[in-house]
């Protein structure tokens, strides 16, 4: 074993696997920025919308997320410099989630469409109305 | 195409490694591909009960706080503090596997201690996000905060908060505690007496998979 250890690493070295720290810090500066574009949209830009538009301030943010996925994996975890077979066996397998993703988001709202329907009475949001203004003032919730 | 073909050969012809990885890089890439299914199934229970739910609690009004600013309305700007303060140990741990590769020991102690100090300020944020939530009447089974559209919530809402950014904190502590052991052993010699950092870069992978799971953690909770 430590011997096939060794081998291995004498073959990264060849690789030259050097590192680059220019390419470091240019993929910091990229998920700053992403992040920074995000919070500025979150914060400032999707609040002025009505909320029905709201899923496809929730697809921007998708793009944004796989982003600065894709840079993680690919330059700090160093997936991208690896060889094709190995980002295969990760890449593959992680296909899966779009399925997971797709099959149980749809199942939910499903779910939900079919609750409304058939059984308008457990409808949550309709059944806990709150009394309108309390004196008191909890006001810092609204 | 045909060199491609020739390599491929190559590569699988026995003998060595067809990913040209070291054993333990490549198990520890398989571990966090089992725990990235583990957040995922996390992540996407919570997202078939929101799609399931008719109106949830808006996150601007939620996280709108930050220490020592007292009533001040300032959305999303202590977990964009968070995000960035985890950004940052991701860097400093890439630059602490680089100077491994470089058999650089004084540069692997330097960034690793920066490493650590940058997961403790994570948690420690995340201490007081969780305490700040729970004066406010956040915890399991209770949830203070009304729909977007004024209505009761469910505690769905902070049961999977709590849940998932617990576990993810959790992530965080073992990283951090992996990480002390690393600086310990750099600092005591193990890793030239061995003659390679690989240890580094393993505990690098596991780093910035806690880092990739925070990026969704963020999308999901405090953006959606």
């Amino acid at each position: 074993m430590a011997n096939f250890e060794n081998q291995s690493h004498a073959a990264h070295a060849e690789a030259g696997h050097a590192l680059d720290t220019k390419a470091i810090w240019r993929t910091f500066w990229i998920l700053l920025v992403i992040t920074c574009l995000e919070l500025i949209v979150g914060m400032f830009i999707a609040p002025r919308f009505p909320h029905h538009v709201k899923i496809w301030f929730n697809i921007l943010y998708i793009i944004f997320t796989g982003a600065k996925a894709f840079y993680i994996i690919a330059e700090f975890m160093h997936l991208r410099h690896e060889i094709k077979n190995m980002i295969m066996t990760i890449a593959i397998p992680a296909l899966l989630f779009v399925w997971f993703i797709a099959a149980f988001l749809w199942e939910g709202n499903s779910f939900k469409n079919l609750r409304n329907t058939l059984d308008p009475h457990k409808r949550e949001g309709q059944q806990y109305i709150p009394p309108p203004a309390e004196p008191n003032g909890e006001e810092h919730l609204k | 195409m045909a060199e491609v073909a020739v390599i491929n050969q190559r590569w699988w012809s026995g003998g060595k490694s067809p990913f040209n990885l070291e054993y333990g890089k490549l198990m520890m890439w398989y571990f966090l591909m089992s725990d990235a299914f583990t957040f995922g199934a996390f992540l996407i229970s919570y997202g078939s009960i929101r799609f399931a739910t008719n109106a949830w609690p808006d996150p601007n009004h939620v996280f709108a706080s930050f220490p020592l600013m007292g009533a001040h309305h300032l959305p999303l700007l202590f977990v964009s503090l968070m995000t960035f303060i985890l950004i940052m140990s991701s860097v400093t741990m890439v630059l602490a596997v680089g100077a491994g590769h470089a058999h650089d020991r004084a540069g692997v102690i330097k960034w690793m201690f920066w490493t650590i100090l940058g997961g403790l300020a994570f948690l420690s944020c995340q201490a007081w996000e969780w305490t700040h939530l729970y004066s406010e009447g956040a915890w399991w089974g209770r949830n203070p905060f009304p729909n977007y559209d004024g209505t009761k919530a469910t505690t769905n809402f902070t049961n999977f908060f709590f849940t998932i950014t617990g576990f993810h904190g959790f992530h965080v502590f073992s990283g951090v505690i992996i990480n002390i052991v690393m600086l310990c052993m750099a600092w005591n010699g193990t890793f030239e007496r061995k003659g390679h950092y690989l240890m580094i870069e393993k505990a690098g992978l596991y780093w910035h998979f806690v880092d990739l799971v925070w990026v969704f953690v963020f999308t999901c909770f405090y953006l959606f």
